[in-house]
This record gives C-alpha cells, sequence and structure tokens, in this order.
C-alpha cells in the first residue's frame, strides 16, 4: 500500500461515517434539560416538606444518583444513555452510572477485589482531579486573602 | 423570579452544558471519563473566578446538577471551610461539600451490585 | 520472502462443523443457518467469561457429533479467542482429551486455526485437527471497552463484538470443501489508534495478503465464486475495495465481509457491523459452509483479519497492528490448486 501512516490516518477519518450532530445534540439538550429540571423539582418538593436549604442543597443530587444507580441496576440507563448522550453523562447521573455500573460488573470477581477495587475505575479520575483543582483553588484563595 | 421561568432556565442552561459535552464526543475523541474531568475542573475553575455562583443564582439545578456544579460545590466548600477553619480548609472543605453524592453514588452502587446482574447489552 | 501462497498437498477436507451464538445472532439475517443459541446469552453459566467457555464446548460438541466423530479421533485442537490469555479456549476446552494449542490472532483466529490444522493435516504430521474459536459481546466489553451498564454511545464506525463459537474438523482429502491454498498473513500497521475504527486499522493487512495473493497466483478476483472478508465490517470494507482497486484488483463484485452479513447492521444497531473471533468462524460455519454444500459457492476465498490490540496497548495510545490470514476453500477436488 502505496500511502504513508500520517496521510492513511487522515484518509481513513475523513471517510469515516460521522455521528449526526445535530440529532446527537437535540437529545442531549432534551434529556439533560429535563434530568436537571427533576432535580429542580426535587428541590421545591423537599422544600415544601419544610426541610432546611443546607440539606435540600445535599439531597438534591442524592435523589438523583438513587434514580440513576436503580435505573443501571434494572439495565435501563445504558439504554437511555445510548439516546442521550451526554444528555445523561453531564448530570450528576453520568457519575452515580460510572460508579454503579463498574460495581456491578465486577460483582464476578468478589466484593473485596471485584466491587471494592474497582467501583471507581470510571469515576475515580472525576474524583481524583475535582478534589485537587479545589485544593488547588483553595490554597490560591487562602493567600490571596493574606495578600489583599 | 417567576417559578415557571426558573424551570425553563433550569432546562435551558442544564441542555446547554450537555450540549457542549455533545460537541466534545463527537467531534473529538475525547473519551467520556476526560469530558468528566474537565466539566469538574472547569467548574472549580469558573467559581473560583466568580462566574459560577452568578450561573447557579439564574439557573438553579441547571447549573449545579451537571457536573460543573460537582466542581462548583468543591470549590465553595473550600471557600467556606477556609473562612472558618484557615488554610485546613482547602483540604478538608470540597469533599465535605460534596460528600452527599459520592457517599450516595458508593453506597447505592454497592447495593446495586449486591441485588442486580448485569445483562447483555441490546 | 521465500515462501507467499502455502499449496496444500493433498488439499485436506472440511470433514465437520459446529457452531453456536447468542441471541442478536439468531435474530439478525443468517439466524436460520445457525446450530442453536441461547436466548439469554448467559449459556447457563454464572460469569460471562465461562458462558463464552461453555460456547466453545458446545460448538466443538456440536463438529464432532456432526461428523460422528469421538474426541479420541482429533490428533490436535487449534483453539483461540478475545479474553486474556485465551481462557475461554482453555477452559472451554479442558475436558476434552486431545492435545491443545492456544491461539491468539484476534479477529482472524478461525483462519489461522484453520491454516495450521490444514497444513499439518495436509503434511501428513496429524490425521485429523480441529480448530475452535470463540467471542463474547459482555466478556469482550467488560475486557476492552466498558462495563455492560455503562451508559455510553459508540461512535458510527465502531464495531460489535459477535457472541458466538464454531469449530471446524479437518481430515485427510476426502469429501469437499477442501483448503486448497493458505497465505498467512503478515503483521501490519498504517497507524490507526482508534478502536472505534477497528475496520480502518485492520483493512491495509487484508489489502496486502489479498494483493499478495493476486500477485503470486496471477489469478483475477471473477475467477471466485466469492471473497469472504472477516470483520472488516462497513468501514473497512470499503477501504479494502478502494486502496485493491487503485491496485488494479477489482473485487467489489464478489467481495463481502463476514462483519455485515451477521447483522442486519441499521436495524440491529450495530453500527459498522459485527467483529471478534467468533463472527468470521459462525459466518463460515454456518453459511458459507452451507452454500458451499449446496453448491452456491464452489470456490471461495476466506480472509479473517484480526486487531492485534490489548487495553494495555490501547490506553497507552499505541497504533493496531492488523493482521488478514487467507484460506482458499474449494469444492473441487481437482489438483487444480496444486498446479496453481
Amino acid at each position: 500500500m502505496e500511502m504513508d501512516d500520517k496521510t492513511y490516518k487522515k484518509y481513513a477519518e475523513k471517510r469515516a461515517k460521522k455521528s449526526n450532530l445535530a440529532a446527537d445534540c437535540a437529545k442531549a439538550f432534551f434529556v439533560g434539560g429535563l434530568i436537571c429540571c427533576i432535580g429542580q423539582a426535587a428541590g421545591d418538593i423537599y422544600k415544601a416538606l419544610g426541610i432546611g436549604e443546607e440539606n435540600v442543597k445535599a439531597l438534591i443530587p442524592v435523589t438523583l444518583v438513587f434514580i440513576a444507580a436503580l435505573l443501571t441496576g434494572l439495565n435501563v440507563f445504558d439504554n437511555i444513555a445510548k439516546f442521550a448522550g451526554a444528555g445523561t453523562l453531564v448530570p450528576i447521573t453520568g457519575f452515580a452510572n460510572a460508579v454503579v455500573s463498574p460495581a456491578l460488573d465486577t460483582k464476578a470477581e468478589g466484593f473485596i477485589l471485584g466491587v471494592g477495587a474497582k467501583i471507581f475505575t470510571i469515576a475515580g479520575p472525576v474524583i481524583l482531579y475535582g478534589t485537587l483543582a479545589s485544593v488547588i483553588y483553595g490554597v490560591v484563595y487562602y493567600i490571596a486573602g493574606r495578600i489583599f | 423570579m417567576d417559578k415557571v421561568m426558573e424551570y425553563i432556565w433550569a432546562f435551558a442552561v442544564g441542555g446547554a452544558l450537555c450540549v457542549i459535552a455533545q460537541i466534545l464526543i463527537d467531534k473529538t475523541k475525547l473519551t467520556p471519563a476526560r469530558i468528566l474531568v474537565l466539566y469538574v475542573v472547569a467548574g472549580v475553575a469558573l467559581t473560583g473566578v466568580g462566574l459560577y455562583g452568578k450561573l447557579v443564582d439564574f439557573a438553579g439545578a441547571g447549573a449545579t446538577v451537571p457536573l460543573t456544579g460537582f466542581g462548583y460545590s468543591l470549590a465553595n466548600g473550600v471557600k467556606k471551610a477556609i473562612g472558618e477553619r484557615g488554610l485546613i480548609g482547602a483540604l478538608t472543605g470540597g469533599l465535605t461539600a460534596t460528600s452527599a453524592g459520592i457517599a450516595a453514588a458508593i453506597c447505592f452502587g454497592w447495593l446495586v451490585a449486591v441485588c442486580f446482574k448485569g445483562k447483555p447489552k441490546g | 520472502m521465500q515462501k507467499g501462497i502455502i499449496r496444500l498437498n493433498n488439499p485436506p477436507s472440511i470433514a465437520a462443523t459446529g457452531n453456536i451464538v447468542g441471541k442478536k445472532e439468531h435474530e439478525g439475517p443468517l439466524g436460520k443457518y445457525f446450530d442453536g443459541f441461547d436466548e439469554t446469552d448467559t449459556f447457563g453459566m454464572p460469569t460471562w467469561e465461562q458462558s463464552e467457555s461453555e460456547m466453545q464446548r458446545l460448538a466443538l460438541n456440536r463438529a464432532l457429533d456432526s461428523g460422528g466423530y469421538k474426541i479420541h479421533d482429533i490428533d490436535a485442537i487449534f483453539a483461540g479467542d478475545l479474553i486474556n490469555q485465551c481462557t475461554s479456549s482453555g477452559y472451554g476446552l479442558a475436558n476434552f482429551d486431545a492435545p491443545f494449542f492456544g491461539l491468539y490472532g484476534a479477529c482472524s483466529t478461525i483462519a489461522e486455526g484453520l491454516m495450521l490444522a490444514s497444513m499439518t493435516v495436509s503434511s501428513g504430521l496429524l490425521n485429523r485437527a480441529a480448530a475452535v474459536t470463540s467471542s463474547h459481546n459482555c466478556s469482550a466489553e467488560r475486557q476492552f471497552r466498558y462495563p455492560l451498564e455503562y451508559g455510553g454511545q459508540r461512535p458510527p464506525t465502531a464495531q460489535w463484538t459477535a457472541t458466538g463459537s464454531a469449530a471446524f474438523i479437518i481430515e485427510g482429502h476426502n469429501k469437499p470443501p477442501y483448503i486448497s491454498e493458505v497465505l498467512p498473513g503478515r503483521v501490519t500497521d498504517k497507524g490507526i489508534n482508534d478502536a472505534n475504527n477497528m475496520g480502518a486499522a485492520m483493512a491495509p493487512a487484508a489489502v496486502d495478503t489479498l494483493k499478495r495473493y493476486f500477485d503470486e497466483s496471477g489469478k483475477s478476483p471473477d475467477e471466485f465464486s466469492a471473497i469472504f472478508t472477516g470483520d472488516l465490517g462497513w468501514e473497512g470494507s470499503g477501504i479494502l475495495v478502494d486502496f485493491l482497486r487503485a491496485e488494479g484488483i477489482d473485487i467489489a463484485r464478489v467481495h463481502r465481509d463476514c462483519g455485515l452479513l451477521l447483522y442486519d447492521r441499521i436495524g440491529q444497531d450495530v453500527h459498522a457491523g459485527g467483529s471478534g473471533c467468533g463472527c468470521s468462524a459462525t459466518v463460515l460455519s454456518a453459511y458459507i459452509m452451507k452454500k458451499l454444500a449446496d453448491l452456491e459457492l464452489t470456490d471461495i476465498l476466506f480472509v479473517a483479519t484480526g486487531a492485534l490490540m490489548s487495553p494495555a496497548s490501547l490506553q497507552q495510545g499505541l497504533t493496531i497492528p492488523g493482521v488478514a490470514h487467507l484460506v482458499r476453500i474449494t469444492m473441487s477436488g481437482s489438483t487444480e490448486a496444486k498446479n496453481g
């Protein structure tokens, strides 16, 4: 084959069938927006029940995480995600699915070396880099507060 | 603010944050895990420069539910803890503020692993 | 290179075959050709890895039964799969009392197995040998991609690992179909590192093998009733046809791809088509063997392609090497192949 690697890679990428961006974005927008509204509604319900604001803030993600975990267990989440793409990935539901699905999947390897060790294989980076970024931010914030 | 408008903005802002990620999925080779990392770190950074808080005031769950909101909670928690406890707050604040979501994911994840079984994809 | 095409003396026979597939494959366009399937894809086993092993056991048993053989009639088994250290084959064939060679050729494994079995039989080293391979969508997803319940979207170029296993019994020249020639592939890497476009990664290997075949044999594609590639899918098939045409070899009329035959690509949502060791193996065992028996096909080239990456090599961003092994299967017992 008389084509160098770089040219071939470009050729293969160029001829590759592309995703339908407009349709994918519309689905992501709709499902993502809907999940956020469910979060908003959950917050309003908890407030109406007389729960304090700080606890409502904590209960919204807990509620969505619960729903996503249950749907993952019922083998439904992956089908919704196939349709919604980033619409289920970006909300906290995606984080929940990223924790729950490896836990469920590695049960065969046992509860310590399977579930225990693999539960963060996908979501781990989010916690690592999120925490790291927040600590760096905290140090900068603290120093800035001292100087100014 | 009118209740209906609150929901419309939550829908629009939350949906828009998802659309940005969808464009990254379709147009780049970024894996979902990388996009989530990007979102959390972006959430911390945007909160740090004071922008994300404004979006939260405006869009409510539309800004807190997406993973950038996770970054917002981390950064806000750190800021609050530093105000209360000094520099050590940089270490304690983030995970404290996000502990409910993380602990819920761990516990529900474990419970699902106990109770359910994976099925072949459709 | 000294050796290109290896012409087999007294072309050995594919004496028997057996196969088993999963639910999705059974529901596909070739569904009626398969020997058996399991509605749950578990094959009664508690883990997906064990399910895959069980498929190999079932497929080999079916092949033995259909030819009226007992396991002690088999001098050696050449088997492989996609799972770490070829455990699907090791466990699945553990209870068969026959010498075992473990192979890794990714999705090309069945051609590699057929090639080794037919060469050893043709040379008289063995009287009868088996080639077995399998893949299971769930065990492959777990090892190469994401947990089964992980919610993600696959790009349109991604291929779907088939759930299925097939076994073939090769014995000395006796009845058609015969394996008359084989051409082992060379590892070819043209710099693709996208595991979601394995067709593009493997196509250069198929181009290399087929070009060498036609250059050396002096034949033209139209002399064959069909050229089956294994698992290039939609992307790779297009690349193969275009690149060979640029070399002056037009296979478009006779080319078929097992990854595109196994599923209804759009209706079953398999994106670019099927892949996995079990894909080309079950298509050969069920569909192609039937068409040969009915003489709808009389002389074919079966070119199974494999992408030789691992989860670690993918994570390290390495490019994906491909290999394509060619096996010529004919219905005529003439020695034309020998004199070729």
